[in-house]
Formats: C-alpha cells, sequence, structure tokens
C-alpha cells in the first residue's frame, strides 16, 4: 500500500517522455490506448490510496524520516480527501482522452503528452505534504495547461485567451511564492506539518497574515475568484474542449483543495483568533463571484464562454462553503465539487459535439439546429437538459445533496443564514441560462434576431477536428453520456457523503496531520452530520422553478413581458457596464489583480 | 477600462501592497542572521551523509529530488507546448536557402567571428562535461552543465553557421535526448523502489568525500539532467530561429 | 540592511506589475513579468543569507563550518527553470501573434470582450 504512493505521479510522467518521444512514429492510435491505458491505471491507483486513506498514508521521498522534529525530504501525506481529489481529477483526465481520440491530428502524440503531465501535476498537488513541492505542481499544473489553451494557433482569440491565462496566473503563482518564502523565514521548514507546528505556538502577526494573503491569491487566481477571475472565460472560449473539460471540472476546484489544505494543515492554529473575520472575507469573495459569474452567465451568447462564467458562479459558491471554515462546510464543497465537474464536463463535451457537427458555438446561429435524430445530438440534448437541471439541484438528481449540505453547513453558523438565498439566485441565474441554451438550440424556440445587437462576443471558430461532420464518432458520444449519469446519480449513493464527511473532518483535524507526519499522538474530531430536510428541497425547488422561468422568459416574445421594460432597462445598464470592465484586455486584468490583494489585504489587516 | 482609470486604479493598489509587503516583511529575521533548522541540519550532515561537498546540488537531487523531477517535466512541457505552439501551419512551409555558401549571409559573419566561435566551442563543451559531473563536488550540476553544452552549439550559429547547427543537431536525436533525460531521472528514481525501497532513494556507494565517483545517484541524475536541459535548449533555440530565418508564408 | 534587501524584493514586484499593466507590447510584458519573478530570487536568497558565512560548498572549507542556506538556494534554482519555461511559451505566443497578425500590441487582439 505504501509502495503505491508514488505511482500516480511517476508513471504520468514517464509515460509523457514516451509519448513525446515516439511523436510521429508510432501510429496514432497505439499512443491514444498508451494515454488511456496510463490514466485508467492513475485511476485505479488513486481510488486504492483513497479507499485505505481513513488513517492518513505517509510516504518519504528519498527515504528521509523525521531527525529532531525536521522533516529533511519532501513527504506526500495522503488523507482521503486529497486521495479522493486525485481519483476524480484521474476520471475526468480518462474521459478527456477518450473524447479527444478524433481530435489534434496535427500534432499526433504530443496532446496526449500534454495531457498526462497534467495528470501528474494535478496528481501530485493533491497527494503531497510539502509547501514548495505544491509549488513545483501547481506550475508543472500551469504550464501544461498554458500550452493545452493556446493550440488553435490559427485565429487570434487562441492566442488572446493564452496569453491573459499565461501572465495573470503567473504573477498569481509569484505571489505564491512570496508568501512561502515569507514562511520560510519565519520558521525555517517547507514541510506543512512542520511549518504548522512552529507557527502554532504564536497567534498570527503581520508576517503570516500576509503570507496567507499572498498564498490565498496565488490559488484564487486559479480559482477563478472575482476579481482574479477575468482569464477564465477567455481561456475557456478558446482552448480546446477537452482541456476546458478539465478546467472546469478539476482544475479550478484544485485550487480551492489547495487553499483549503493550506489552511486547515498550516495556519488553522495560529490564525484561531481571526476564523471570523477571515470567514467573512471568504464569504464575500465567495458570493460576489457566485452572483457576478451567474449575472455574466446568463449575458453570453457563445456557449464555451457561458459555460466558462457558470464554472466560475460555482467557484465562488464553492469558496463559500470553504470560506466558512468548519469540517461541515469542507465536506459540503466536497460533495458539490464531485456533482459538478462530471455534469460541468458533460457540458463542456455536449458543447464539442455542437461544434463538430455544425462548426459554431454561438447560441443564436445554432437556432434549431440541434433538432435531429442522430445519437450524438440527442445525447447533447439530454446532457443540456438533465445537466442544467442537474445544476440546479433537482431534487434527488444532480447536485442536489451537495447544495442541501452547503445549506446545512451555512445555517448553524451565526449570521450567516441568509446566503442560503443568494446561493439560490446564484443557481437559478446560470443553470436557467444552460437551459435557454437546451431551449433554443435543441427546441428551436427564442425569437428569430438577437434583441440585442452589439457583439455578445461571438468568435468564429474553425473546427477542432479533421474527421468527417456528418455524423458524431462514438467516442465523443460515450463519455459525455457517461459523466451526465455519473453526475446525475453520484449524491444518491448514501455512503457517498458519509464517507464525504468523515474525510472532511480528517482533513480539518490539524493535530493528528502534525502527529501523523512527524510523529505523534493526537484524537480525532468527529465527523460532521447534515441530514437532508425539508428546507432544502424548498431551496432546491426554488432553484429550479427560478431557473425554468428564467429560461422561459428568455425564450418568450418580448411583447409578451413589457410592463418590465422599466426594470429590464436598468438591468441591462447595469449588465452592459459589468460586459464592459471584461475588456479581454491583460493590463486590466493585472490591474484588478493588484487592487483585489490590496482590498483583501486591507480587509485582513484591519479584521 | 481608459488607460488613465486603469493607471490610478493600479496606483492605488501597488501602494496598498506595497504597505502590506512591508508589514510582511517586518515580520522576517533580519538580513544575515537566519538560522533556520533545516538549512542547518543540511549543511552539517550532508558531506557525512552523502559524501558529497557541495550541499546546493545535493539538496536538489537528493533531500529534494522530488522538486527536480517536477521542474525536469515543467521544462519537458514547455519544450511539447512549443512544439504544438510553433508547429507548421497548413499555410506555410519552411524554405532553407539553396546552396551552404548563402548560409553565412544570414548573419553576414566576419571571418574572425566565425574563428573565434570555432576556436571556442571545444572549451566550452568540455566545460559543460567538467560542471555536469562535479556537480557533487563543487558549484554546478545538471541544469548549469547542460546550459552550457547546448550554449555551445548556439555559438556554431553565432558564427553564421546556421545550418551547420541544424545539422549537428538533428531533430530526432536532440528530441530523444531531451525524453530520455526526463524519462531517465524517472527511471533512476524507480531504481530506488526497486534497490533501497523509496523513490529517488540513494541507491549507490558513495564512495569517497571530493572524488569524481561519489555521493551515489547524484552524479547519475546530474548527468540525466544534463542530457534533458541541453536536448531541451537546443529544441527551444531551433524552433524560435527557425521561424525567424526559414519559415515563409505560402 | 534588512530594509534594502527586502525592500528590493518588494520593490522589483511592484516594478514589474507597473510595466505590465502599462505595457502596450507583449515581449515587453514578458520582460516585465521576468522583473516580477527575479523579486522571489532576491527574497529567497536574502532570507537565506547569514552574515560571515561561506558558500555551502565544502570543497575547501571543513565540513560544518559555517555556511549559508542551501534549501533557498536549491529552491531559486527551481525558480529560473520554471521562469525560462514560462518565458519560451509566453514568447512563442508573441512569434506567432507578430507572424499571423503583425502586431505586438496586446490590446489589438481582442476578439474576446464581455
Amino acid at each position: 500500500m505504501h509502495a503505491l504512493i508514488p505511482l500516480p505521479v511517476i508513471l504520468p510522467l514517464l509515460c509523457a517522455a514516451v509519448l513525446a518521444a515516439v511523436n510521429q512514429l508510432a501510429p496514432r492510435w497505439a499512443t491514444d490506448a498508451m494515454g488511456l491505458a496510463c490514466a485508467l491505471a492513475v485511476l485505479v491507483l488513486c481510488a486504492v490510496l483513497a479507499a485505505h486513506a481513513s488513517h492518513r498514508l505517509v510516504y518519504w521521498f528519498g527515504g528521509f524520516h523525521v531527525r529532531h522534529g525536521v522533516a529533511v525530504g519532501i513527504a506526500f501525506s495522503v488523507d482521503r480527501i486529497g486521495a479522493g481529489m486525485a481519483t476524480l481529477v484521474a476520471l475526468m483526465v480518462s474521459a478527456a482522452l477518450l473524447y479527444s481520440v478524433r481530435y489534434f491530428d496535427e500534432v499526433g502524440s504530443l496532446f496526449g503528452a500534454l495531457m498526462l503531465v497534467f495528470l501528474a501535476g494535478m496528481v501530485g498537488f493533491c497527494l503531497t505534504g510539502d509547501l514548495f513541492d505544491l509549488f513545483v505542481f501547481f506550475e508543472v499544473m500551469s504550464v501544461a495547461g498554458y500550452a493545452l489553451v493556446g493550440y488553435k494557433i490559427e485565429e487570434a482569440g487562441p492566442l488572446q485567451g493564452a496569453i491573459n491565462f499565461a501572465i495573470t496566473n503567473s504573477v498569481g503563482s509569484f505571489a505564491m511564492l512570496t508568501g512561502i518564502a515569507l514562511l520560510y523565514g519565519r520558521t525555517g521548514a517547507l514541510n506543512m506539518a512542520q511549518i504548522g507546528a512552529a507557527l502554532a505556538t504564536h497567534p498570527a502577526d503581520g508576517l503570516v497574515t500576509v503570507a496567507l494573503l499572498l498564498i490565498m491569491v496565488g490559488l484564487l487566481v486559479k480559482a477563478a475568484i472575482v476579481p482574479w477571475h477575468f482569464w477564465l472565460a477567455d481561456a475557456h472560449a478558446v482552448a480546446p474542449v477537452p482541456a476546458c473539460v478539465l478546467f472546469s471540472g478539476v482544475m479550478v476546484e484544485l485550487a480551492l483543495y489547495g487553499l483549503a489544505r493550506v489552511y486547515w494543515s498550516v495556519l488553522s492554529a495560529s490564525l484561531a483568533a481571526h476564523t471570523a473575520d477571515l470567514r467573512a472575507v471568504l464569504i464575500a469573495l465567495g458570493l460576489l463571484t457566485a452572483l457576478i459569474g451567474a449575472v455574466m452567465c446568463c449575458a453570453q451568447r457563445h456557449i464555451k464562454r457561458l459555460l466558462a462564467f457558470s464554472t466560475i458562479s460555482h467557484s465562488g459558491m464553492f469558496l463559500v462553503g470553504l470560506g466558512l471554515l468548519t469540517p461541515a462546510g469542507l465536506a459540503a464543497s466536497g460533495e458539490y465539487v464531485i456533482e459538478h465537474a462530471m455534469l460541468k464536463g458533460a457540458l463542456f463535451m455536449a458543447a464539442g459535439i455542437l461544434l463538430h457537427r455544425f462548426r459554431t458555438v454561438d447560441e443564436h446561429e445554432l437556432r434549431g439546429r440541434g433538432r435531429g435524430g442522430d445519437p450524438g445530438l440527442r445525447v447533447a440534448a439530454a446532457v443540456f437538459v438533465l445537466g442544467g437541471l442537474g445544476l440546479a439541484a433537482l431534487p434527488p438528481l444532480g447536485v442536489f445533496f451537495g447544495k442541501s449540505a452547503l445549506d446545512g453547513a451555512l445555517t448553524p453558523v451565526p449570521g450567516y443564514g441568509w446566503v442560503v438565498g443568494v446561493l439560490v439566485v446564484g443557481s437559478a441565474l446560470s443553470a436557467g441560462a444552460i437551459l435557454r441554451v437546451a431551449g433554443r438550440v435543441f427546441g428551436g424556440w427564442g425569437e428569430r434576431v438577437p434583441r440585442h445587437h452589439e457583439v455578445l462576443s461571438a468568435v468564429s471558430e474553425l473546427p477542432e477536428t479533421l474527421s468527417p461532420h456528418d455524423r458524431t464518432p462514438a467516442v465523443m458520444v460515450a463519455p459525455p453520456l457517461i459523466l451526465l449519469i455519473g453526475g446525475l446519480v453520484v449524491g444518491l449513493f448514501s455512503g457517498l457523503r458519509a464517507a464525504i464527511a468523515a474525510a472532511a473532518a480528517q482533513m480539518a483535524d490539524r493535530a493528528s496531520y502534525v502527529a501523523a507526519v512527524l510523529g505523534g499522538h493526537a484524537h480525532a474530531i468527529p465527523a460532521p452530520h447534515t441530514p437532508v430536510v425539508t428546507l432544502d428541497f424548498l431551496l432546491a425547488a426554488a432553484t429550479v422553478l427560478g431557473a425554468v422561468a428564467l429560461a422561459v422568459w428568455a425564450l418568450a416574445a418580448p411583447a409578451v413581458w413589457w410592463p418590465l421594460e422599466r426594470v429590464q432597462g436598468v438591468a441591462t445598464a447595469g449588465i452592459v457596464v459589468l460586459r464592459r470592465l471584461h475588456s479581454g484586455c491583460v493590463n486590466d486584468y493585472i490591474a484588478w489583480l493588484v487592487a483585489g490583494l490590496a482590498v483583501a489585504g486591507a480587509a485582513l489587516a484591519l479584521a | 477600462m481608459s488607460e488613465r482609470a486603469r493607471l490610478g486604479l493600479f496606483l492605488g493598489a501597488a501602494t496598498g501592497m506595497a504597505v502590506l509587503l512591508a508589514w510582511g516583511m517586518a515580520g522576517l529575521p533580519a538580513f544575515g542572521a537566519f538560522h533556520g533548522a533545516y538549512a542547518l541540519l543540511i549543511d552539517h550532515v550532508v558531506v557525512a551523509q552523502r559524501h558529497a561537498t557541495d550541499a546546493v546540488t545535493a539538496v536538489n537531487f537528493d533531500y529534494r529530488g522530488l522538486d527536480t523531477l517536477g521542474e525536469e517535466f515543467i521544462l519537458f512541457t514547455s519544450v511539447v507546448g512549443l512544439a504544438v505552439l510553433l508547429r507548421e501551419q497548413r499555410s506555410e512551409r519552411e524554405r532553407p536557402p539553396a546552396r551552404a555558401g548563402e548560409e553565412h549571409r544570414f548573419q553576414g559573419a566576419s571571418c574572425a567571428l566565425r574563428t573565434l566561435t570555432l576556436l571556442l566551442v571545444g572549451p566550452l563543451v568540455v566545460l559543460a562535461l567538467y560542471v555536469d559531473s562535479h556537480g557533487a563536488l563543487t558549484p554546478g550540476g545538471g541544469f548549469q552543465g547542460g546550459v552550457l553544452g547546448a550554449a555551445a552549439l548556439l555559438l556554431v550559429f553565432l558564427g553564421g553557421g546556421y545550418l551547420t547547427m541544424r545539422r549537428l543537431s538533428p531533430h530526432r536525436l536532440v528530441e530523444l535526448a531531451e525524453a530520455g533525460g526526463a524519462a531517465g531521472y524517472g527511471m533512476i528514481g524507480v531504481g530506488g523502489i526497486v534497490f533501497a525501497g523509496a523513490f529517488l532513494k540513494n541507491f549507490l556507494g558513495y564512495g569517497t568525500a571530493g572524488e569524481l565517483i561519489s555521493a551515489g545517484t547524484i552524479p547519475l541524475l546530474s548527468m540525466a539532467v544534463a542530457a534533458e536541459v541541453s536536448g531541451a535548449f537546443v529544441l527551444l533555440w531551433s524552433e524560435f530561429l527557425d521561424q525567424a530565418l526559414i519559415v515563409r508564408r505560402g | 540592511m534588512s530594509a534594502l534587501a527586502y525592500g528590493t524584493a518588494g520593490w522589483l514586484f511592484l516594478v514589474g506589475l507597473y510595466g505590465i499593466v502599462t505595457s502596450r507590447n507583449l515581449i515587453h510584458m514578458v520582460i516585465c513579468l521576468t522583473v516580477v519573478q527575479s523579486s522571489t530570487y532576491v527574497l529567497l536568497l536574502s532570507i537565506g543569507y547569514r552574515s560571515g558565512a561561506a558558500a555551502p560548498v565544502f570543497a575547501d572549507i571543513p565540513p560544518g563550518s559555517r555556511a549559508v542556506d542551501p534549501i533557498v538556494q536549491a529552491l531559486t534554482l527551481t525558480d529560473v527553470v520554471v521562469e525560462a519555461t514560462v518565458v519560451a511559451l509566453m514568447l512563442a505566443l508573441a512569434v506567432q501573434a507578430h507572424k499571423r497578425f503583425g502586431t505586438l500590441d496586446p490590446n489589438e487582439l481582442t476578439p474576446l470582450r464581455g
């Protein structure tokens, strides 16, 4: 069991080297099969680790151990949340690799090599117990991402998206490294448990607060939290669909996992006096992101960009769960992340099916064209309708259980009960936009000429695949179908909720983390228990009804709704301002990054 | 946003950030007064434990060898990414010059420049090999030596012989060296599992400190990294130079 | 002295960001990004310095004598390689932008808006 721990990281790295070496020499089917086999092997390994990680597994690289309380080498400390996230990552990468079999004829096996390195970086990020190693795997993830986004170099859009992505995320990484350097300067250690133990003896002072701020900003840039979120919509609009599946499904969520890991394993003891203030800052950021993401989602007509803003909105909701700084909130976000990843992955793949067939993902150009008996289009229709309803938490499918856990975690915390209402609004808006797309594309409803004549970020799309377009190949139909069904029913497994709750308690237990890594004993903290209550059903029903109503309203003829013109005018003006801020210009994005850092820092400092 | 608004927003935010950074850095130990336990421990044990006299290389390839594996693969990824980003477009083709004599008109190199660079290539290769192999003994190691090796090849280009440089570094071979170096590092690490029970554990004899063959697997890892880094940099420079000198539209 | 060492790191970080925010040329922007990254090198190396200590190479000094921190030097080495790779990828994007669209101004490449 112990010996398996380094394998999920080494195996994809070695396979990636082999794939790059045999590029153009080996036939495409062989390299695809090798890549897929490697990803599935990693999936099995991570699942086995997750099943056995109820007592933390610690693996020391280089055979080093702790000497006099000093961690001399690098450790992987595997707990259930880390191994569980790694399993989810491997699942999504396998689905994306299967889906992309028909893609990327021009670069052969190089795409597979990039995806495997991406997989290795993400799995290493989940399993590591060393702060600088976390940064190294974070960079592995990022660099593979930059290469994947800029793939379609013939157009200006991908270049812009890749540049925005690379510059904003690099600045975030440097901020994170500065924070790590500060913590090293204070404690002289890089092992997370050792830093945590060293910091726990004193309350947080300026250095610890600023280090937290810098590491937090670095991770939240990757997690696309407002005001660091601008890059994600640009990158998703132009990246090839398999890359979008991974960015939205797991990369963003992994950054939030990183924040949770750094908080719970390193800083929670020293920040104990400031928990309420940190909670307020994180939840405020999460709510702002959830609302802005949802509003921008409704205003898009480019389907991939619409789904990107939906991801931003959900990322904000995950941050609300994490920001509660309780094991219950952590468990809720964990459950929500799993359901969301599969549904969002399926949605992007369905958008890819439309792109493959019709060479466009513009909602208005596709109006009515999704009607047809082709199995690919039928699956895409099912994914959009059921995926949209699933993201609206239609009980008992989709994110219903994750949402109810989140509501259950919020209501007991004094002063935060009203947040559930805001989450309902955010979910309804973004799910409503997805249902609107489903109605327009697959039902042919909605007006013929778009109401707003300004260019709503319509980007012309070159096809991503070279195979014939009148039929959807089976490898593009099976993965979204599997992910859709998985995302809808995974919440129903009652064992899953209990397992995640226990895993969250394990992660939040800093004392036993330190004991497992550095030696010693500690008592485990009890797992949270948030049963599903009637309120959850009411909130979910409200979300679903809101989403359906919004979709119907958007598709109905304008004459029916003229009494609301005044309200609509104000709302439109607000949306126009918001959309102008998303200017596509990287200078603006960096200015917002620094502004967000300064404001968040001021909030933390003055608290 | 207008440029003025953006600049105003940034300057205000940067002032705030400067204050925050100053507040954070005030908590650092004074310059020169560092006393981190990890560093002191390594300084004390590295010669006795690994018979390596260069502590930085020992940290890079032994104590924190996993970080170096990740870093090596970041370089590998960027080379693969570069090959993807600069791949030949359907609307382009490569147009190398017709005659060999035309090649050093690319850069207009004079006879003095060509002679000097030819004289320097040999010593630079020797220096690269020296720095690689003595990584565990003196400042140096795989990364530094690898860059020197790639630079020796670049000198040929700088002396006006771009096509000679391309001929000396056939694409397939360099790609193989690069991927081989990356995989080689991983395989030596797996050797640590097979022979010593932990990934990247130093499983060879440590020898005597100060000799060329010492410090176990550290020189081997250093060589693997050198192969990977020189291959990577040669590929990077070739791609960029191809774009500038050879690739033409239509 | 500490103020100078750590202040340089902070100044480099902010000046590099200023360069990126006001930049009109992709290559200039990439170089400003390297300036931002240099600030992390300066910070790491300043943190590890010990006054009156030698380099952590024990070839000609007795093992166990006072030496600076080798860990931050190894971290900086990793950092340098990471920077080189990111710069390479971004310069490739700049080359493509110039080749296909004749411009290095990122503001002229903006079909993605709103």
